[in-house]
């Protein structure tokens, strides 16, 4: 009996989703084709640098399609990785964003750990005041902050101004609100149970944190510290401020104060400089993805 | 008498014992643990972020050499100058019609991503993230070389349809088009992301529901998805206006605010004033003309965040 009735249910169904099934495929046809016009927008620029890139600076200068290689040379990668000048800045950026994720752990984890878990006087009102800080951008804080490290030079004699390592005291004021309030979302989301146990098992909160939120946490964990990476290696305007000999410069300053002299743009090493400038960014994202997307939704899914 | 004498002395032992003991328990209280474990944050929230805020305030009433206090003269300096006027234009304008445009995209993309068979969705999203991936002072540099004046790969490409050289950069109306352009180029596919996030997490069954009612797509739309997903799209357009309204990376390579300080922003300008200039109060001055419209993103954010808080 119930089967007749499913097999008499079934050509009509089939027919009604024949017909939506065209629609769907008109559908799915527009998103392809509007998805690779996008793509294309989207992807054009650093296609271009890559294109560049290649080539040598007579064949720019020679005005032939811009968007194709005649002559491909690796002269600019070799000139620019084999000039210390360049790797000093690579090396800097690199030290300097290490350095600032360490840095960054160490304070937002611990943070998050004690707003989510312990609460202390006042502990809601600084977890709303962190994500505040996150909101502040650093065009507001730039000159103050200039004019107290010269303050601080003149007072205590420690030159900061102009050395790579003023940086890992600016980065953190961009890193650590952020990584601390996604490390706050994700340590709610491990049910209370969990620590509660590991307590009456006897274990102090220290052990609760290294044992138990950061094995069970480190998707998130891992996603902060992608996001403090990407931030530190991208910072522009800090570095800019901050920073002017050219052995204390970092990446994204460097290419652009050293590589444009005057009015001469030497575009084929200028892109080849963004481009490497952007590799590391990129690689990460490449292999950790879904982390690093995790890390861009959760500021305003997980609150 | 004697009494009387030994009773502060036992009371005084005992006050120490108590208030030994008191110590010890407080550092071994939740509550002291946990407010030792927030004390980096705190103090560099407090120290570097704080403090800097109100010193901005503070420095804003002196006089070019930080001698003297002058009141609110900076402010009327600035009032009195027509190029500040100029950048508060520009700056609204390029904050409210970038976000507006990265909006739209971001949400048309999102749902062209969402359409497509879930196998795909992953290989377009990641294609379509990169411009975000990519720090903007690298990607700016390729959009400054695609702008070039005399070699520029767009006039190159439109010259074949007879649309001709355009001055990307040179003239003040196509400038402001550029670093817009270049600022949704940036920052659309962050939009798209969170909304593809928001797209997923709408229950089907309310779709189903709306298409046996009969409603066509332009309803399902407007009475499904864009309900279900307000909160997302309110937090992540507030964010935005903050971080474009404050930019500074994008218009600072591709301009520098030029021509003829057409495409300034605060942050550019108080660059400009404040560090190349070397005239601090005015510069910061300048940047704390960014602090109302901030407040007022940060407040709404506040609000939306708050009563997440308390529906959870």
């Amino acid at each position: 009996m119930t089967t007749a009735t499913i097999d008499k249910a079934a050509p009509t169904r089939t027919v009604k989703y024949g017909s939506m099934s065209r629609d769907r495929a008109w559908a799915l046809r527009w998103s392809y084709f509007f998805l690779v016009i996008f793509a294309i927008f989207f992807l054009t620029p650093p296609i271009y640098m890559f294109i560049t890139s290649l080539k040598s600076s007579a064949e720019i200068s020679a005005a032939t399609n811009p968007w194709w290689v005649f002559h491909p040379t690796l002269e600019n990668y070799t000139g620019l990785l084999t000039s210390n000048q360049f790797l000093r800045f690579f090396w800097n950026s690199a030290i300097v964003s290490i350095f600032v994720v360490t840095i960054t752990m160490l304070i937002a984890v611990p943070a998050a750990f004690a707003l989510s878990r312990m609460r202390f006087w006042g502990s809601a009102t600084l977890a709303t005041g962190v994500f505040l800080t996150y909101l502040i951008p650093e065009t507001l804080l730039f000159i103050p902050l200039f004019k107290m490290f010269a303050v601080v030079g003149d007072w205590t004699g420690v030159q900061l101004i102009n050395r790579w390592y003023v940086l890992l005291i600016l980065y953190p004021t961009l890193t650590v609100p952020f990584c601390t309030w996604i490390m706050i979302g994700y340590f709610a989301s491990i049910p209370k149970e969990l620590d509660e146990a590991a307590i009456i098992d006897g274990a102090s909160w220290f052990q609760t944190l290294t044992r138990i939120f950061i094995p069970v946490a480190l998707p998130g964990l891992i996603a902060a510290t992608i996001f403090a990476f990407t931030v530190s290696w991208a910072q522009f305007l800090y570095p800019l401020v901050f920073t002017t000999s050219t052995d204390q410069l970092v990446m994204p300053v460097g290419i652009i104060t050293t590589l444009i002299k005057g009015d001469v743009f030497n575009w084929g090493q200028i892109m080849t400089g963004a481009l490497l400038g952007a590799a590391p960014p990129l690689i990460i994202y490449a292999f950790l993805m879904d982390y690093y997307i995790a890390g861009l939704t959760a500021g305003a899914t997980k609150g | 008498m004697a009494d009387v004498v030994l009773h502060p002395d036992r009371a005084a032992t005992s006050k120490t014992v108590r208030k030994r003991g008191g110590l010890h328990n407080m550092l071994k209280r939740k509550s002291t643990v946990a407010f030792l474990m927030a004390l980096p944050l705190i103090l560099l929230i407090a120290i570097l972020v704080i403090y800097p805020a109100f010193y901005a305030l503070h420095l804003a009433t002196l006089n070019k050499s930080m001698q003297r206090f002058i009141g609110l003269s900076n402010f009327e300096f600035l009032f009195k100058r027509e190029t500040f006027w100029l950048v508060v234009k520009q700056s609204c304008i390029f904050a409210i019609t970038a976000v507006i445009f990265k909006a739209v995209l971001g949400f048309i993309i999102a749902h062209f991503v969402h359409n497509i068979p879930a196998k795909g969705q992953r290989k377009w999203r990641g294609m379509l993230l990169v411009p975000w991936v990519i720090p903007p002072a690298m990607s700016t540099l390729a959009w400054l070389w695609l702008f070039d004046p005399s070699y520029s790969a767009f006039n190159y490409t439109l010259s074949f349809f007879g649309i001709g050289p355009i001055p990307w950069t040179g003239d003040e109306m196509w400038a402001r088009f550029s670093v817009i352009l270049v600022n949704i180029w940036v920052g659309a596919p962050f939009f798209m992301i969170m909304y593809l996030a928001a797209l997923k997490s709408v229950p089907d069954q309310l779709y189903e529901a709306a298409a046996i009612d009969g409603a066509n797509w332009w309803q399902r739309i407007w009475y499904v998805t864009l309900p279900m997903m307000r909160n997302i799209i309110a937090i992540t357009t507030l964010f935005s206006l903050i971080v474009t309204f404050a930019n500074f990376d994008i218009v600072r390579i591709l301009t520098a605010g030029g021509p003829l300080d057409h495409t300034h922003i605060f942050a550019t300008w108080a660059f400009r004033i404040g560090i190349e200039g070397s005239d601090i109060p005015l510069g910061a001055s300048v940047s704390l003309f960014m602090v109302p419209i901030l407040a007022v993103a940060a407040i709404f954010i506040l609000r939306d965040i708050s009563k997440r808080g308390n529906e959870a």
